[in-house]
């Protein structure tokens, strides 16, 4: 979805406060809500995806007013609503409860084995990874375009690398897609790439030389880059015949064997 | 990032902020009916205030730099050598590690969300999670390093890793001068967490 969480090549946040020290929660609450996050909140497990989603889904005003963990919070709040675990009366009754009694201490239940247990289920991971048969539609060192996807739901195409032109610099094997597992419409796993695209194809001539971005891409999210066929077949005339064949309506073939200078005035037009 | 309730421990506390009491009101709620248990948020945070961090992706570049065939493996499969050391697990589970040389620096960010390798580095620290950081150094990378204290000059290459999908990245940083003569705990003990990200560089001090 395009919304405020989709930030890159935004103006306007300023410079970057770096922090002191290596304290990764700054307030007590925080390291509270990453705890509870982590052990699902009390809700229905959903795919990290859908978790993405969640945060996405909030308020663009919200989104940029609030601190990191802000956000999660606002996360659990909502969907433990929505699912009816917790009411908006229940929360709200025991905030003013804690408010008038700052030094209450926060209820504690113990599940000794389910806290023993913990540390191994961090260290196993979940892994995206994913057996397909399809074979990948790339390979490194293809000149690939980014496509111009703009669907309502999650995606991890942002917006600034969307249209773009660029190579394929890894092939990852096949990964469960974003933009369908986040939405409970299954894994659906896709081959997956890192995609070297110049800063300069990014933000023009804004962009500073000898910059580029590396960037993970699902199968779906790109196409052959054409152009960069075309212009390779230009430059090498024993390819020329074959690519543009492949490429080009007959005619323009036709026309190409006649004229070498027609063929840019062809492609322009056929663009 | 506000700081001014983290003062524990006086006789009068202070108003607690909406996120705090927030916090406290789920946190009690989901205990009293059995969905959470507090022993278990306890052990959580433990771990990833304590025993997972940075000094685990240091150990990781010190033996790179102590074992050319370890670098190797490193380099070409991330997560087998990390896992080597002993570390791997979530949001780390398919690693590939960057190297940094005279000709090209790499620097890593999540412009979407904050994806970032824990097991080598830990969570990552707010200004990693910013939206400064998200929205401007896949925009200008040259000069939010010389922000941040790190100048490259225009013929070093940047390449910025958008950690758009499940793959975690770690830079790999240069060896500064003058430590060859190091141990691998010595050299581990210089390596900080931003040269792991790649917004500065390894010192020799």
């Amino acid at each position: 979805m395009n919304s405020v969480h989709d930030i890159g090549g935004t103006d306007g946040f300023g410079p970057i406060h770096r922090e002191t020290g290596d304290s990764v929660f700054h307030e007590p609450w925080e390291s509270r809500v990453f705890g509870m996050s982590m052990l699902g909140a009390g809700l229905a497990p959903i795919p990290l995806d859908a978790r993405r989603h969640q945060l996405e889904r909030l308020s663009p005003v919200q989104y940029i007013s609030s601190t990191y963990y802000e956000r999660w919070l606002a996360r659990i709040d909502a969907a433990l609503v929505e699912a009816g675990t917790l009411t908006r009366d229940e929360i709200d009754k025991r905030m003013q409860m804690f408010a008038a009694q700052p030094d209450l201490p926060i209820s504690r239940r113990e599940d000794p084995l389910r806290a023993q247990g913990i540390g191994n289920i961090l260290r196993a991971g979940r892994s995206a990874a994913r057996k397909i048969r399809q074979q990948p539609r790339f390979a490194a060192g293809d000149k690939v375009v980014t496509r111009n996807l703009n669907p309502h739901g999650h995606t991890r195409l942002p917006r600034y690398a969307r249209g773009r032109r660029g190579v394929i610099v890894a092939h990852h094997g096949a990964h469960v897609f974003p933009d369908s597992n986040a939405h409970g419409l299954g894994e659906n796993p896709q081959h997956l790439y890192t995609v070297r695209i110049a800063m300069r194809e990014l933000w023009g001539d804004s962009a500073e030389a000898n910059e580029n971005l590396l960037i993970d891409l699902w199968e779906s999210y790109l196409e052959r880059d054409k152009t960069a066929a075309t212009s390779r077949a230009l430059k090498n005339p024993s390819a020329r015949k074959k690519v543009v064949a492949k490429t080009l309506p007959p005619a323009v073939v036709r026309s190409l064997a006649r004229s070498r200078r027609g063929l840019g005035k062809t492609i322009r037009r056929s663009r | 990032m506000s700081d001014h309730e983290s003062d524990q421990g006086g006789h009068h506390p202070r108003p607690l902020s909406s996120a705090a009491l927030r916090a406290k009101a789920i946190e009690s709620l989901l205990v009293e009916k059995g969905l959470l248990a507090s022993d278990a948020i306890d052990r959580v945070v433990e771990i990833y205030e304590k025993d997972v961090g940075p000094l685990n992706g240091a150990k990781v570049v010190a033996r790179a730099w102590c074992d050319p065939g370890y670098k190797r493996r490193l380099l070409d499969h991330g997560t087998a050598a990390i896992a080597e050391l002993g570390f791997g697990g979530l949001q780390g589970e398919h690693v590939v590690v960057v190297e940094n040389t005279p000709k090209v620096h790499n620097v890593v960010c999540c412009t979407l969300c904050s994806c970032y390798p824990w097991p080598v580095l830990g969570l990552p620290p707010t200004w990693y999670k910013s939206l400064a950081y998200r929205s401007r150094i896949v925009r200008e990378p040259r000069a939010v390093l010389r922000e941040l204290g790190l100048e490259l000059p225009e013929s070093v290459e940047i390449r910025v890793w958008d950690s758009s999908a499940e793959i975690r990245y770690m830079v790999l940083p240069q060896q500064p001068a003058a430590t060859a003569n190091m141990t691998e705990a010595e050299l581990a003990s210089l390596v900080t967490r931003d040269s792991l990200i790649g917004v500065a560089r390894v010192e020799a001090h």
